[in-house]
């Protein structure tokens, strides 16, 4: 294979097609929409399936309905987009099938504008439709890792019966690179024991979220949270730059930690001895990995494109033992590598405990944008 | 003539499962769903056949029938019996709804299925009011009526008036069956399952989206006996929501069954 110059949305698109994506179910959504509209001429030349939902309820809904039959689905959306699937993913969750979601973050709240942000990181990590579950979350920084997760995603999706969401920014999506397509994945011949494609020679099956003996109930959270337990124990993916003899961390996943890195290389040239840790797998969270940098460094600095969502997760790994410090655009604005690097000599010249909570610290540095 | 041997002329649909339901005494669902186990029987189809459940008194309809089933969110089942029918084009897939999760709530999801022509079969139970939550007003509730959330009676001025389904759904292009039959006696009956059949029959001609809205009593919510409630179909539901086939495709229309 060679390198092409490919755009994100459609790399991702034609990514899922390579893994063996039998079903694509989708609404258009600024800055996704290429991916619906790629697939909308791609799928049917190969004989697969493709529909334009009426809503992103109506495609989530579609994704559940071909996920119960054992094929290969996927849907793809954008902030406002993936809140409407709530509903859905939290069903699919309860019934234990595995699904690929791909969100393409934009501003927000509301319908906020279709600039690249992270605000969704909440969301689709802790959750954001009802109860306990618990899915994998995978943030490429660039277009071939956006490809290469999006095979991923397939792959541990039905692994581990779970959803697998690729949470990247609108500038991942429209932004072109030179990357490498995977080849073409044979489609899946035989389906798992579960599925639900007609009981033929063989008794019925189900697939229901409901358990109205609570006793039931609890048995699935149970099964979901010890399955959960196997994938932190397995899946725990992340890049880092420069830490082998770092003072100083960076933390920052996606676009916030492609622009990071850009810092941290600014600011090894001027001597600092900083690094970057980049978490590749939002859940499961590097947590260990952070945990060791809090106990061996001075100082770790988030980086994010929202208010401080992942912020509140390294605060919880750190446990006070390193001041933590933030920096974040939110809104739909893209950090600059400078904004960045004044961040990190913020936190190597004023060494020691910070007065309150990085956010709140932050906000008052924030006060000139409002 | 009198015989030695004993003929079963009635028996239990091999479909439907050897349950008692969950069923309210005297509610028509137990009816429906026989009506659709016969026909899935009658058409062999136990084996291509995937159900889609919805939400409401019949969200486990999935335990009473010897199929493949599914069990969708409030609403969603004509948008899950999407993605199946979609990636598994040569099984029979159909959604029993009640009237609150397929007129109200899923509204959207079931008229962009049959305005795409999706190629499902729906069994719509309309019984004028939310069951499962204890009588609320739905769609259907005709004015008037006595409910849980409209204790006055259903008043139009404020609460607007109850949805025709079928004759809303027959508007589109992709509908190839549209009818609405009744429960409430067994002509009725008889003509109901009759629907039902050529519902399916529609499907698997590949002719379209199809769908039987069924009048369904609910003895308990309406405050009535088993009879009393059929009685209350007849006089008070029929007038409102007519009896009659509102789409029929032409090849479906000269089927001898």
């Amino acid at each position: 294979m060679v390198k092409e110059l490919l755009k994100g949305n459609i790399a991702i698109a034609e990514a899922a097609v390579r893994a063996g994506l039998q079903a694509y179910f989708g609404y258009p959504i600024t800055p996704q929409t290429e991916l619906l509209e790629y697939l909308s001429k791609r799928m049917p030349e190969l004989g697969r399936t493709f529909v334009q939902a009426e809503s992103e309820l109506g495609a989530i809904n579609m994704v559940y309905g071909a996920a119960c039959t054992g094929v290969r689905v996927m849907s793809s959306s954008s902030s406002p987009g993936i809140s409407l699937m709530m509903e859905g993913l939290s069903y699919i969750a309860g019934t234990e099938l595995p699904v690929v979601l791909i969100d393409v973050m934009r501003g927000g709240p509301g319908l906020g504008n279709i600039a690249p942000s992270q605000q969704d990181y909440n969301q689709i990590v802790h959750g954001g439709g009802h109860g306990d579950y618990y899915p994998i979350v995978l943030a490429p920084a660039n277009i071939q890792e956006a490809i290469d997760l999006t095979v991923l995603a397939f792959d541990l999706a039905e692994k581990y019966r779970s959803i697998v969401i690729v949470l990247l920014d609108g500038s991942l999506g429209q932004m072109m690179e030179p990357a490498e397509l995977p080849p073409m994945q044979p489609l899946r011949e035989s389906y798992p024991e579960w599925a639900t494609r007609g009981a033929i020679g063989r008794e019925r099956r189900i697939h229901t979220s409901i358990y109205l003996n609570p006793v039931e109930q609890e048995k699935t959270n149970l099964r979901i949270l010890q399955r959960w337990q196997e994938v932190k124990k397995n899946e725990v993916r992340y890049k880092s730059y420069f830490l082998e003899d770092a003072e100083y961390v960076v933390i920052g996943f996606g676009t916030a930690g492609r622009v990071a890195l850009s810092a941290v290389r600014a600011a090894r040239a001027e001597g600092n001895k900083v690094g970057l840790l980049r978490p590749v797998t939002l859940a499961p969270f590097p947590a260990q990995q952070i945990e060791a940098l809090a106990g061996s460094s001075k100082g770790i600095l988030v980086v994010e494109m929202n208010s401080g969502q992942m912020l509140d997760d390294v605060m919880a790994c750190v446990k006070g033992r390193t001041p933590v410090h933030f920096y974040g655009r939110p809104g739909g604005i893209v950090p600059l590598p400078d904004e960045v690097l004044v961040e990190i000599h913020r936190m190597t010249e004023k060494s020691g405990r910070l007065n309150g909570h990085p956010r709140d610290q932050w906000l008052e540095r924030m006060v000139q944008h409002i | 003539m009198v015989t030695d041997t004993e003929i079963t002329v009635y028996h239990r649909p091999a479909t439907l499962t050897d349950l008692g339901t969950h069923y309210c005494p005297g509610c028509t669902h137990g009816i429906a769903h026989r009506l659709v186990a016969e026909v899935i029987d009658e058409m062999g189809l136990r084996e291509t056949t995937i159900g889609v459940a919805s939400v409401g008194c019949s969200v486990f309809a999935y335990n009473y029938f010897d199929f493949d089933f599914v069990q969708a969110p409030h609403g969603r089942a004509p948008a899950m019996a999407t993605g199946i029918k979609r990636v598994l084009s040569d099984r029979i897939v159909f959604t029993y709804q009640g009237d609150g999760d397929l007129a109200s709530i899923g509204m959207g999801e079931i008229v962009a299925a049959a305005g795409r022509g999706e190629n499902i079969t729906v069994i719509f139970i309309n019984n004028a009011n939310y069951g499962m939550t204890g009588g609320q007003m739905a769609p259907t509730t005709l004015p008037g009526m006595k409910t849980t959330s409209s204790p006055n009676g259903r008043d139009v001025e404020s609460q607007g008036y109850p949805i025709r389904t079928a004759e809303l759904l027959a508007t589109q292009e992709g509908a190839g069956y549209i009818v609405r039959r009744s429960l409430h006696d067994p002509k009725n009956i008889r003509l109901a399952k009759k629907a039902i059949r050529l519902a399916f029959e529609t499907q698997v001609r590949g002719l379209g989206f199809s769908l039987v809205e069924l009048l369904s009593s609910c003895p308990t919510n309406w405050g009535m006996d088993p009879v009393d409630a059929l009685r209350w179909i007849e006089q008070n539901m029929i007038p409102y929501f007519p009896i009659n086939d509102f789409k029929v495709h032409p090849v479906i229309a000269s089927l001898r069954i």
